[in-house]
């Protein structure tokens, strides 16, 4: 057992759900009891859809236990059939119905359904939301793509987008433009708009874009073998992620990188001398495996932060964290549990996190800016405007999101000038933000300044190790005219500040910070 | 009053025909009453013994308020659970012992039952008593079930409140104590006035069940007398009878009338003359109908549909109907209880199709065909039905809010009439949605 007071992803039979909503004329029948039905409001209230998931339930209560479930489920099928008559359908359990044991695959087969009949097997004890949407998707493409003549222009496969995802939907269109300037068609964007006769039509790709990893790659990886389908690798989010893109599927293809950099703004933004306050900013980075990893790369590369840390909560993408990670100088964490992903953020003390609405309330909490990368996300990361993150508009949408939480430049200095003006203090925080949590000053003789711990689940399973000490062992203490001087620095500073000192110190095998070591440690990380 | 409280034809919809369907339910599990019940309960710390799933829907269900250290979690069961009974309760001892040392402000300590530990038959029961023994007196441990397979969403609360019962001491006789136990968990700013307002009438001892702490705990026995502030607490209002105290049957305290008949049920069970509540309720009462009548405006003529949901359906329809002029075509309820919908059932005018269980489907068939002014439903219906040209009122957020007794009649009418306001206030073209890709 497992205390869980949060989780990132939703159970496999929730991803499996994010493909059906995603499809068209395809219908999932669950089995699963009443309650699980709760998955619908994901899908008509956070992306505020129109129509409902196209899943029938089985709904079973505890009075048909005893009697049969499996006639239960036999019937749900038959009648979701006939009313909505659909081209496929897909079948499956909740963690409930795996539990005793119907094997709706087996029985729907053998009611002998005039149309495709699709058996999913997801472990609902072991893995989550990400593997059922992989899954099931692999399992749809499988059962009904077949080798089918190339068409005759150069097209790919849209591959990955689904229901829920973060910023699919612009995403989609934004690629669409990109390969159709280089002259290449999207022969099927699956799951999301496509109909299982479309799925059918896969092959006819001459290859496969796969835009989402994390929902897409097991089907990729089939085509690849089965149908013969290359895909790509790289991800087009950033200046440099779309270049990079570019050039593999020109290169898949054979067709010239044309790209089209007109309405490009965000190198210029980035240049341009405003931005030069950017330099260095302290940036943690959580989410999925596929935003971190491209993210990390922006951040550093084209915006000019520093990498603080950054990790994954779905363990799929491990090992490909890992490596951006080692490139970037810090340690992958891999976690699901929000507990350790706030400790690592206290103890990098980051400037900026970027991250999921998880990442977004832990910075609440930390009083540290925040902008949202990745799912998990909340209704107002499906935005009515058009805000991708992949292709050439996506790269300007990150630079205002990566640059909004941020202290503007002239006000930073102003911050740092005039302490004791009545706008310009720490509690106020940025002037362009509404509800920003103030940094609170540490109760007197701690050691230092700590961000305000406002009350969090933490306490109920919570790490034994303390957030915050980034020192190691050393236990360095900080005098109060040190501490005073510390006080004096801007909030948003500070943190790094704080952490640079004491690492400084404990490197030098000192236990006490006296204002000489403030201002040595300053000295030491200047540049 | 006036000439809207159509006189109730005497039996109203008591002996009406219900339609009784089974095929899909769209609803929540037992589990999400949760979500309000800790509030109402600041030492107590619901444990869901369940799945993912379990964990996802409270998540999905308690939107913002999971940040705010909620006292509520789920262990999730993982494999190596599933596989052995014992592993699983050694497991479960773990679990508690963990949490209850780094929660020493806890003094009651829910086990709550899901559809994967009833499928398992993990015995919660058996857990609580072990775990009791261990951590009495500091923290009791209760056990009850809140999973989908025997739940629907309100009776989450029933089932809780229901296990909470065996365990209370034995209360007085009657007459010597006349107590009053008010069953059914409501904001503090409301039971606060419900309080006020029976201190008036002149009954003295009043317990609320859920107690908002358990040093607060009550006796029950022959002298105590129950009335329910809300229709869903079947089991807990049985649980309280085999206890030995007496059911006070009235409407639900909804709206002007519903609330009046709530106080003289009451007022009568206790030997207090009529005239007595008249006089305490007098300015509440008056208040209550101007706001009301405000309030529904928008209302009068059209018409209503509800889903079921949260078993409120039979004195909601009865209230709107009776005091703000709609006519209900369909009054959906997951269950219908008749003892304790009785007085409500007694005033609601025959007419809607009264309906208990659901298949949703066919129930979607009928209100296409009916396109009733307003519909009530679930989060998971709304949308899609304000897309097909239908007002829909979602139906969470009369749990969640303020709704009873007189202060919030105003309130109450203006949770139905404010869809029907917006429809008319927007002015950008038909609220047709962009195509989905
Ligand atoms: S319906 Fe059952 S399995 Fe689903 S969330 Fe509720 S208790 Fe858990
Ligand atoms: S604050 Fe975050 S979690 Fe809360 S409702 Fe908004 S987006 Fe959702």
């Amino acid at each position: 057992m497992k205390l869980t007071v949060w989780t990132y992803e939703g159970p496999p039979h929730v991803g499996a759900m994010r493909v059906a909503t995603a499809m068209r004329d395809l219908h999932y029948v669950l089995h699963a009891p009443q309650g699980d039905t709760y998955a619908d409001l994901l899908f008509t209230m956070i992306e505020r859809r129109d129509h409902r998931p196209p899943v029938t339930y089985t709904t079973f209560k505890e009075r048909d236990l005893g009697a049969d479930t499996a006639d239960l489920f036999r019937r749900s099928c038959q009648a979701a059939y006939e009313r909505f008559r659909p081209e496929a359908m897909i079948v499956g359990a909740s963690c409930t119905a795996e539990l005793i044991q119907d094997d709706p695959g087996g029985i729907a087969e053998r009611m002998g359904l005039p149309v495709p009949v699709i058996a999913l097997d997801l472990p609902s004890y072991q893995r989550k939301e990400n593997f059922g949407a992989d899954e099931t998707f692999y399992r749809i493409a499988r059962a009904l793509a077949r080798p089918c003549e190339k068409t005759a222009r150069p097209s790919v496969n849209l591959i990955g987008p689904t229901a829920l995802g973060f910023r699919h939907r612009d995403d989609v269109t934004e690629l669409t433009a990109l390969l159709s300037d280089m002259g290449v068609e999207v022969n099927v964007c699956a799951p999301m708009g496509a109909t299982p006769s479309d799925i059918t039509r896969l092959g006819a790709a001459h290859a496969n874009v796969l835009m989402y990893p994390e929902t897409g790659e097991s089907a990729c990886r089939w085509m690849e073998r089965d149908l013969g389908l290359p895909f790509t690798k790289s991800i087009p989010i950033g200046v440099g992620g779309v270049r990079d893109f570019v050039a593999e599927v020109a290169d898949l293809l054979g067709v010239a990188p044309g790209l089209d950099t007109d309405r490009l703004r965000l190198p210029w933004y980035s240049a341009s001398v405003d931005s030069t306050y950017l330099t260095g900013k302290r940036v943690f980075l959580f989410g999925d495996g596929t935003h971190v990893r491209a993210m990390a790369r922006v951040a550093r590369d084209e915006m000019g932060f520093e990498v603080a840390g950054m990790g994954c909560y779905n363990r799929e993408q491990a090992r490909a964290v890992r490596a951006v990670a080692t490139e970037m100088g810090v340690e992958a964490l891999i976690t699901d549990d929000y507990l350790e992903v706030e400790a690592a953020i206290e103890a990098a003390a980051p400037e900026l996190i970027l991250g999921t609405q998880m990442e977004r309330h832990i910075g609440k909490r930390l009083g540290i800016p925040c902008a949202v990368i990745s799912a998990p996300v909340h209704v107002q990361d499906f935005p009515a405007r058009y805000a991708p993150v992949m292709g050439i508009e996506g790269a300007n949408v990150l630079f205002d999101t990566l640059v909004h939480p941020l202290v503007m430049g002239l006000e930073e200095h102003l911050l740092t000038m005039f302490r004791a003006d009545p706008e310009f203090h720490d509690a106020a925080g940025p002037s362009h933000h509404g509800g920003h949590a103030p940094l609170v000053a540490a109760e007197e003789g701690g050691a230092g300044p700590r961000a305000p711990v406002a009350e969090s689940p933490r306490d109920i399973s919570a790490k034994k190790t303390e957030g915050g000490g980034a020192t190691g062992a050393i236990e360095v203490v900080w005098l109060a005219a040190a501490e005073r001087e510390l006080k004096k620095i801007p909030f948003f500073v500070r943190g790094k500040a704080k952490r640079n000192t004491e690492a400084f110190a404990a490197a030098r095998g000192e236990t006490e910070i006296s204002v000489d070591t403030l201002y040595e440690a300053k000295a030491h990380y200047a540049r | 009053m006036t000439e809207r409280f159509a006189q109730a034809s005497g039996q109203g919809c008591r002996n009406a025909p219900v339609l009784k369907q089974r095929g899909q339910h769209e609803v929540f599990c037992g589990l999400t009453s949760i979500v309000w019940l800790h509030r109402k309960m600041p030492d107590a710390f619901f444990l869901v013994v369940g799945s993912r799933t379990c964990a996802h829907l409270l998540q999905s269900a308690a939107g913002v308020m999971i940040f705010a250290e909620p006292r509520f979690a789920t262990a999730i069961l993982e494999e190596t659970d599933l596989a052995g009974l014992a592993d699983a309760h050694e497991e479960l001892d773990r679990v508690v012992h963990e949490l209850l040392a780094r929660r020493p402000d806890i003094r009651r300590l829910f086990l709550v039952g899901s559809c994967p530990s009833e499928v398992i038959k993990l015995d919660l029961a058996v857990a609580a008593e072990r775990l009791t023994a261990v951590h009495a007196p500091q923290v009791r441990v209760q056990s009850y079930s809140g999973s989908g397979i025997e739940t629907t969403f309100t009776q989450g609360e029933d089932t809780c409140l229901a296990a909470m019962v065996p365990d209370l001491p034995a209360g007085p006789e009657w007459p010597e104590a006349r107590e009053l136990i008010v069953a059914g968990a409501l904001p503090d700013v409301v039971e606060d006035q419900m309080r006020d307002l029976l201190a008036k009438i002149g009954i003295e001892t009043v317990h609320v069940l859920p107690a908002a702490r358990e040093a607060t705990r009550f006796g029950v026995g022959p002298g105590s007398r129950v009335a329910l502030v809300q229709p869903f607490l079947g089991d807990t209002l049985a649980a309280l009878e085999r206890r030995g105290a007496r059911h006070v049957a009235a409407p639900m305290p909804f709206g002007a009338e519903g609330t009046t008949a709530w106080f003289h049920a009451i007022a009568e069970a206790f030997g207090i003359p009529p005239e007595v509540v008249d006089r305490a309720v007098a300015a509440p009462k008056a208040r209550a109908e101007r706001a009301v009548a405000q309030a529904a405006e928008a209302l009068r003529g059209r018409s209503v549909f509800f889903f079921p949901d949260s078993q409120l359906e039979v004195p909601l329809a009865r209230f709107l109907t009776r005091e703000c002029g709609m006519e209900a075509v369909e009054v959906g309820t997951p269950f219908l209880h008749r003892q304790v919908l009785d007085g409500d059932l007694a005033l609601l005018d025959e007419g809607p199709t009264l309906s208990e269980g659901q298949d949703v489907d066919l129930q979607l068939d009928r209100v296409r065909a009916a396109r009733p002014d307003l519909t009530v439903c679930g989060l998971g219906l709304a949308n899609p039905l304000e897309a097909e040209g239908l007002s829909t009122k979602w139906s969470i957020e009369l749990v969640f809010t303020p709704v009873h007794f007189y202060e919030q009649a105003g309130d109450l009418a203006g949770l139905f009439s404010r869809p029907l306001r917006r429809r008319d206030a927007l002015k950008v073209g038909a609220a047709q949605p962009p195509a989905m890709p």
